[in-house]
């Protein structure tokens, strides 16, 4: 009964979603009020028979309803409350579910926190929301329907794969499809504009707060996969250039130059143009990444040419997406005034900057993550394009990026003087000669580039907090003055602040991990002693130990520095019977912000257990770079000027007034 | 970020049963210098059953006789070049994670500077253009009237005087 009727749900939204695209843009040619206003109303319907249909699904997996074919295969009775609740996301359909799910949340925002939107725009915006949201039901409806029953009900599940039986599960793919959903909404605004023909710095006003969201989450999603990865997989990798990340990061790049282009469409009214096509790029790039990861184009060719129905619906969903909006676009952009001028030298020109290098990136993963495809399906040639060639190619496009980002927000619009900034970061500059100066003193024979990279995020750091001072007046007007500046300071300046620091944070951390990670692998027997980085790592033994849904075998370590106990670390290995599968528990324990890193292999037969232990010197540093950078944008988030929107006309707020 | 669910999929699938991890202490050589090789190497060659590991991070039995041919490479005296010609010539271009530069990879090395390279030209020539044309459309706009000039010359002389109000 709960199956059918989520499927029944996802089917009236599905027919709501085809009112939604069509009856606001008759709406709109004809001028009728009543009609545009149809989106608002199908847009809050449509969200609650999707909450309503996920909620089903998510009904069934909680109740262990093994009769539906995807709580067969995904879950087992035994199985903690939680994965059950995750586990409805850890498969296609699922996952599928909650994308169209988080679309139809978007599509509600913008109906119900829009009503600032002129009306012909909002219906535009919505309608095209509607075109997405119709063609993601029918491709669950036709080709992946979660609601399936079994003629014969088994009595147990199968379990969910192991290694998603984690807490990352619970955040990482909700975070991740909240940015790459996120971008629908710029893409749907700069689609109504193409249609409407109208674009002006006002639009960029409305567009930038869903983008910041949209980002937000994406980086954070990000960056929390890439913890997941590195305690869950146990081999203390965090970025692995694998097509299933790249396909996370590449609308990421593009999200962040567009981020950077709507400042400056904002404030200057210039490069529209180009921001329509970034909004339709990093939209376009969340559904190509969709298409990656669902269609099993990745695990190989064949294998999407052997099972195509899904593959050739996603592709065709992407084609005319992309195809359509792309066509719309050198179609209508011709007709979009161009705005203001502005020198080279100039915030503008520093913004125009970012926008070249965060693209190149983008362009350069997309190359790397799809010319193996290609090639495999035009010529049958089989290559690998992995790590060492995006270290290469990616890596050094960041160097110029990072050098620039501290004149960025130093240059005054139109016309920066460049000498002017170099003199007022004329300190972060040096701090950065004295990081260098005695890292290379200190790792004396050791990697070059290394203390180099290090100075560049040093410098990146030191210039965003010299453009803080620069904003506060600190050091140049009494210290009081300057709190006080400080805290008149707009909220979005402090989130340029914190995002820019945030890049330098991250940058530091990866290079620290990269270079003086140390490493430790070996048998060891209880009560044999490994030293790594000056910590002695006692093994205590080894114990059994039956968890609700797998055994486990835990080993116990006590860490000590210079003869002192420090603490107790308890790796482990599960094996899940269900599956017959084992995952490794890595243990870890955080010092400062570098950690100490176990995991476990195979046992011998004379009682030895392979082990590997990790020093990673300030890996922490990886994640809290982009956790600043998300703060930042959530700073930037509640600026009173994004929140207001474009200013309301007068008369309103004096009506406001007398009602008081 | 490693894995959003379908690569977590790919790879739990291909790991199977076996819990072996990576660098098995067996493996290793004695020689520091040389086992420091060896693992550079390894982060060069994929592991050909796996979805774009490299053999250095992979469990799979197969990649584990990969890394086992590499040291006996380097024992045997092969200078780095030497192994990785050796592994491309039994098991082809696919085992090196970064391709060699080669007619059908000349795209892949030579679009990333390209685009860079074309997106700065079209950037300068998109300007130089703007510029033009905005100075032929309207060349008042940089040039002062000969009223504006000397209003531009009082306001300098009352900055430059020591009373403003004088």
């Amino acid at each position: 009964m709960i199956a059918e009727a989520g499927h029944y749900a996802l089917v009236l939204a599905l027919g709501l979603a085809l009112i939604q695209s069509t009856v606001p843009l008759i709406g709109a040619r004809w001028r009728d009020s009543a009609l545009m206003n149809v989106a608002r109303s199908a847009a809050l319907a449509q969200l609650l028979f999707v909450a309503a249909s996920f909620a089903a699904l998510v009904t069934l997996h909680v109740t262990s309803d093994f009769s539906v074919v995807n709580v067969f295969e995904n879950s087992h009775s035994l199985k903690p409350l939680i994965y059950k609740i995750t586990g409805v996301w850890g498969n296609h359909e699922g996952s599928m579910l909650l994308w169209v799910s988080i679309l139809a949340l978007f599509g509600g925002m913008v109906a119900a926190f829009g009503n600032n939107l002129p009306l012909s725009l909002r219906a535009h915006v919505l309608a095209v929301q509607a075109w997405i949201a119709s063609a993601f039901y029918l491709f669950i409806l036709l080709t992946s329907n979660p609601f399936l029953r079994i003629a014969d009900p088994p009595i147990e599940g199968r379990d969910l794969n192991p290694v998603l039986q984690d807490i990352g599960l619970a955040v990482h793919p909700p975070m991740l499809y909240l940015g790459y959903v996120g971008f629908s909404i710029s893409f749907s605004f700069a689609v109504a504009a193409l249609i409407e023909g109208r674009i002006d710095a006002a639009w960029a006003r409305w567009v930038r707060p869903w983008t910041l969201v949209a980002w937000i989450f994406l980086t954070l999603g990000i960056a929390m996969g890439s913890y997941w990865a590195y305690y869950e997989l146990g081999w203390g990798g965090w970025w692995f250039w694998d097509p299933v990340e790249n396909a996370s990061l590449m609308p990421w790049l593009a999200g962040t130059a567009l981020l950077h282009s709507l400042v400056v469409m904002e404030k200057r009214n210039a490069l529209k143009v180009w921001t329509i096509l970034l909004s339709i790029l990093a939209f376009s790039l969340s559904l190509l990444g969709t298409f990656l990861v669902r269609s099993g184009v990745l695990t190989s060719v064949h294998a999407f040419a052997t099972d195509p129905t899904r593959g050739v619906f996603i592709l065709l969903i992407l084609c005319i997406f992309i195809g359509g909006s792309l066509s719309l676009y050198a179609w209508r952009a011709s007709a979009l005034k161009q705005g203001g001028l502005f020198a080279p030298v100039s915030r503008e020109g520093a913004l125009v900057l970012n926008n070249l290098f965060l693209t190149t990136a983008c362009a350069t993963v997309f190359i790397g993550t799809l010319y193996p495809l290609a090639l495999e399906v035009l010529t049958g040639e089989k290559i690998s394009v992995g790590a060492p060639f995006f270290n290469l190619t990616f890596g050094p496009l960041f160097v110029p990026l990072l050098i620039a980002v501290p004149f960025g927000p130093m240059l005054a619009w139109k016309r920066g003087d460049l000498l002017g900034a170099a003199q007022r970061l004329m300190g972060a500059g040096i701090a950065a000669l004295i990081a260098l100066a005695v890292l290379w003193a200190w790792t004396f024979g050791g990697s070059a580039i290394a203390p180099l990279a290090i100075a560049l995020a040093v410098f990146v750091i030191a210039g965003a907090l010299t453009d803080l001072a620069e904003r506060t007046g600190l050091f140049r007007v009494p210290f009081a003055a300057s709190v006080q500046r400080a805290r008149g300071m707009p909220r979005s300046s402090w989130g340029t602040v914190l995002a820019h620091a945030g890049v330098g944070v991250a940058l530091i951390g990866i290079v620290c991990e990269t270079t003086w990670n140390t490493e430790y692998i070996g048998s060891m027997r209880p009560d044999d002693v490994a030293i790594v980085a000056g910590y002695q790592l006692r093994l205590d033994g080894l114990t059994q130990q039956q968890g609700p849904n797998y055994r486990e075998m835990m080993a116990r370590f006590t860490v000590s520095r210079d003869g002192e106990r420090l603490s107790v670390m308890t790796p482990s290995k599960r094996n899940f019977t269900t599956r017959g599968a084992t995952t490794t528990e890595a243990a870890l324990l955080t010092q400062g912000a570098s950690q100490l890193y176990i995991s476990l292999g195979e046992t011998t037969a004379d009682g030895a257990i392979a082990v590997r232990i990790y020093h990673k010197p300030m890996v922490l540093l990886i994640w809290f770079g982009p956790v600043l950078m998300a703060f930042g944008g959530m700073l930037s988030l509640s600026d009173r000027r994004l929140r207001v929107g474009a200013p309301k006309p007068a008369k309103a707020l004096r009506g406001l007034q007398a009602a008081e | 970020m490693k894995r959003i669910l379908a690569g977590a999929f790919a790879i739990a699938v291909m790991i199977g049963g076996s819990a072996a991890y990576a660098v098995q202490p067996d493996e290793i050589m004695s020689d520091p210098v040389k086992e420091a090789r060896a693992r550079d190497l390894s982060r060069e060659l994929r592991c050909m059953v796996c979805q774009n590991q490299s053999i250095d991070d992979s469990e799979a039995p197969l990649a584990r006789d990969l890394r086992l041919l590499v040291r006996e490479r380097i024992s045997a005296g092969d200078s780095d070049a030497q192994v990785i010609d050796f592994l491309v010539a039994r098991y082809g271009e696919f085992v090196l994670l970064k391709p060699r530069l080669e007619p059908h990879t000349l795209l892949l090395w030579l679009l990333p500077p390209i685009a860079l390279a074309g997106g700065g030209l079209a950037l300068w020539l998109n300007w130089r253009r703007r510029s033009k044309s905005a100075r032929a459309e309207d060349p008042a706009l940089f040039k002062l009237t000969a009223e504006e000039e000397a209003r531009l010359e009082r306001l300098i002389a009352r900055e430059t005087s020591p009373d403003p109000r004088a």
